[in-house]
Order: C-alpha cells, then sequence, then structure tokens
C-alpha cells in the first residue's frame, strides 16, 4: 500500500495556496506537514482526502486492493470538527460511525478504554470538555479500520498524558502497516516521520 | 444506512431536535384559519383541504434548513462525504431525507385528521387530505434537500431554501388538493390526480436525492 502525491496544487476560492508538492508514502510511513498559519497544511489534507477539488496535480493509492481503491475510501479524516452529535451519548456516536464506516475494527467500548475514557459511553456527547471531545474523536478512528490516517491538529486540546497515548497509537498504527499524514504545529512523538514544510515551496 | 436512518430519528426526537416545531406551527395556523374566516361552517368545509395543504407544506419547509447544515457545522457532513466510495452520496441524502421525513413530516400527518375537524370536513375528506398528504409530502422533502443542499454552506439559508423550493412544490400542492376535493365533490376525479402525486413523489425521490449530492459534493471547503 502506498500513498502517493504528485506535484499537488491546491486552491481556496480560485487563489493557489500551493503548488508542487510531492510525496510517496510506502506502508508504516509517516509524514508530519509543518508551516505557519495559512501556509496551506488544512488544505492539503483536504486535498488529499478528495475533499477539496484537485486544482493540480493528483493523488492515489497503489495496492489498496478491493477494500481500499482511492484515497477516500482508505482514509480516515480526523479535522478540527470532531463529527460528533451533542444530543447523542457517546457509545452512541462511535456505534454509528462504526456501522457507517464499515471495515469494523475495536468494538465502542475497547475503543473508549484505549483513549481512557473507559466507563464515560452512557454520557451525552455534549457533556464532554474540549480534550475529552478529541479524545472521543480520535476513538473514532479505532473503530473502523483505515491503513491511511489523514489528521488536522490531532492534539489540539489533549494533555500531556494523552499527547503521550495518542503518540502510541500512531505508532501502533504504523506498525501495522498504517500510513499517517498530519498537520501540526507541535511535535507528534513520531521518530521516524518525516517533515514537509510549507510555505517555502511556492 | 439503517445507523444513519436511526441516528437521524434519535436526532429529530432528542432535545433541540426539532420534530415538534413542524407540528406546533401547523397546528398554530390551522387553528388560526376559523378565526381569521369567520365561523362560516360550509366555508370552512370548502376551503379545508386547500388550508391544510398549504399549512402542512409551509411546515414541511420548516425545517428543511438544517438537513445538512447540521451535520456540516459539526463536521459529519465531511465524513459522509468522504464514504462516498462506500455508500453513494446519493443514497446517503436519500436516508437522510427518509429519516427527516419520518422525525418531522409524519408527524403532520398524524396531526392533519384532528386539524380536520378544526375545518369542519367530513370524514371522507379528511381521510383523502390524510392519505394526499401522507403520499405527497415526501415529494417536497426531496425537492428540499436539493434546496439545502445548495445553501448549506450560507449562515441564514432557511428563507432563501423556502424561496428555491416553493415554486417546485407547487405542482405537489396542485395534485394533493385536487386529489382532496375529488373525494368530496362528485364530478372531480379522485384516482388520476392522486396517481399523478404518487408519480411526483418517486420521480423527485430520484431526482432530488442525485441534485443534492452533487451540489454536497461540489459544495465542501
Amino acid at each position: 500500500m502506498r500513498l502517493i502525491a504528485e506535484n499537488l496544487g491546491g486552491e481556496r476560492g480560485g487563489e493557489a495556496v500551493f503548488s508542487g508538492i510531492g510525496f510517496v508514502l510506502e506502508k508504516g510511513e509517516a509524514l508530519t506537514v509543518t508551516g505557519p498559519n495559512g501556509s496551506g497544511k488544512s488544505t492539503l489534507l483536504r486535498v488529499v482526502a478528495g475533499l477539496l477539488p484537485v486544482a493540480r496535480g493528483k493523488v492515489l493509492v497503489e495496492g489498496g486492493g478491493e477494500a481500499f481503491p482511492t484515497v477516500a475510501s482508505a482514509s480516515h479524516y480526523l479535522g478540527h470538527l470532531n463529527a460528533m452529535k451533542t444530543a447523542l451519548s457517546v457509545e452512541e456516536n462511535l456505534g454509528f460511525w462504526r456501522a457507517f464506516q464499515g471495515e469494523p475494527a475495536l468494538s465502542v467500548d475497547e475503543a473508549l478504554e484505549t483513549v481512557a475514557l473507559g466507563g464515560l459511553g452512557h454520557l451525552p456527547f455534549g457533556y464532554l470538555s474540549t480534550g475529552q471531545r478529541r479524545r472521543v474523536s480520535i476513538a473514532k478512528l479505532l473503530v473502523s479500520r483505515r491503513p491511511v490516517w489523514l489528521l488536522d491538529e490531532p492534539t489540539a486540546g489533549l494533555d500531556k498524558a494523552s499527547e503521550e497515548r495518542f503518540a502510541g497509537l500512531m505508532r501502533d498504527h504504523l506498525e501495522g502497516g498504517g500510513i499517517v499524514v498530519a498537520a501540526t504545529h507541535l511535535p507528534l512523538g513520531l521518530e521516524r516521520a518525516r517533515e514537509l514544510s510549507m510555505g517555502q515551496v511556492l | 444506512m439503517r445507523s444513519l436512518f436511526l441516528r437521524d430519528i434519535r436526532l429529530s426526537i432528542r432535545a433541540g431536535g426539532g420534530a415538534l416545531v413542524g407540528v406546533i406551527f401547523f397546528l398554530a395556523v390551522i387553528v388560526t384559519i376559523p378565526f381569521g374566516v369567520g365561523p362560516d361552517l360550509n366555508l370552512l368545509t370548502r376551503i379545508g383541504p386547500a388550508i391544510l395543504w398549504i399549512a402542512a407544506l409551509l411546515a414541511c419547509l420548516l425545517g428543511l434548513d438544517r438537513l445538512f447544515q447540521a451535520d456540516r457545522e459539526d463536521g459529519s457532513l465531511d465524513l459522509l462525504v468522504l464514504n462516498g466510495d462506500r455508500h453513494i452520496l446519493a443514497l446517503t441524502v436519500l436516508t437522510k431525507c427518509v429519516a427527516h421525513w419520518t422525525g418531522s413530516v409524519l408527524p403532520l400527518v398524524v396531526a392533519a385528521p384532528l386539524l380536520g375537524l378544526f375545518m369542519n370536513m367530513e370524514p371522507t375528506g379528511i381521510g383523502a387530505t390524510a392519505l394526499t398528504l401522507l403520499v405527497g409530502t415526501p415529494a417536497i422533502t426531496f425537492i428540499g434537500a436539493a434546496g439545502a443542499a445548495v445553501a448549506v454552506a450560507l449562515p441564514r439559508g432557511g428563507l432563501l431554501i423556502s424561496v428555491l423550493v416553493l415554486p417546485l412544490t407547487i405542482p405537489v400542492l396542485i395534485f394533493g388538493v385536487s386529489a382532496s376535493y375529488g373525494a368530496v365533490a362528485d364530478p372531480a376525479p379522485f384516482l388520476q390526480p392522486f396517481l399523478i402525486l404518487a408519480a411526483l413523489t418517486l420521480f423527485l425521490a430520484v431526482v432530488g436525492p442525485l441534485a443534492a449530492a452533487l451540489a454536497l459534493r461540489h459544495g465542501t471547503d
């Protein structure tokens, strides 16, 4: 499984934000995308996920097999928003995404244990603190299997212990043959991650 | 798909879901009419089906703006679009429409017979109006989905959706009301307008979600 971006260009509102981005990630490799505000980190992730149109170049996965033929089908996208309903309980939220996204991996309870929120599944999502909400959102990555994780500021709002736990989750994912692309300002604790510096390549 | 349907139904009946807002609006309009028109029972009987249909149409439009906007605001819409390879986006939209109809519009259809009494309608007329509402209101939701998808990025798109969608719902209204009259007034037919109404619903069940899916796919930013 490989994630390939060739000469990728993205734009917002008709104006080029970045261009000429290229990378090849083999399985087990991670890429951290850094750069100042407005350099196009989020735009890059959304272009890779297919949520924004590709202005130039192309992005594709190779060797995904029948289950993951396209980048969109092979990817988890963790954006700034948590994609959870405040009126539903944590269990209902995760259970929905597990059933909807398909390829089930961990059960809802196991995933909550993994992010140290075991026993809070019955609470409405709206009752949780910012960091706890983020951890539920991270648990969403674990309930269904996707080889590519596209993470946009994944550790925003997390405390030190949760950051380390999340770094461990990412390492597990990489060891299992996954791919991580993360846009971040903070070090994520991935030793062998390659770095893509935005805002200088234009 | 079943999970999406169940989630949306749950959301509509939980706090802030707005399942009852439409029914209360429907009730308010129908209860006001006799005060405005006056106590002429024959007149009320004659305009009853039309008033029920117009009030139901407006109540249907009321909650449509939240159909995709709520999902967009919390980021769920991105993931629904992202999973477009596993679940065809048009089918996802269709599921959301059916859930919206079950949660917010079906209560209107259930309340319609009771409110028909307020309009001094005969049992046949009440039954026919409720039946045409049952068959016709899904069409309004399906067109409304296309409008809601186009206006999803606008912060106050509710009125815009109504203005966009209202002209397209006129045929549904015309055939719904004429079928309801057909059941009561003898020379006018019931079956023909009713079948056209059913055909409209089936046609829009295909066209509406396809158009909405197209708009959503190109509307992400």
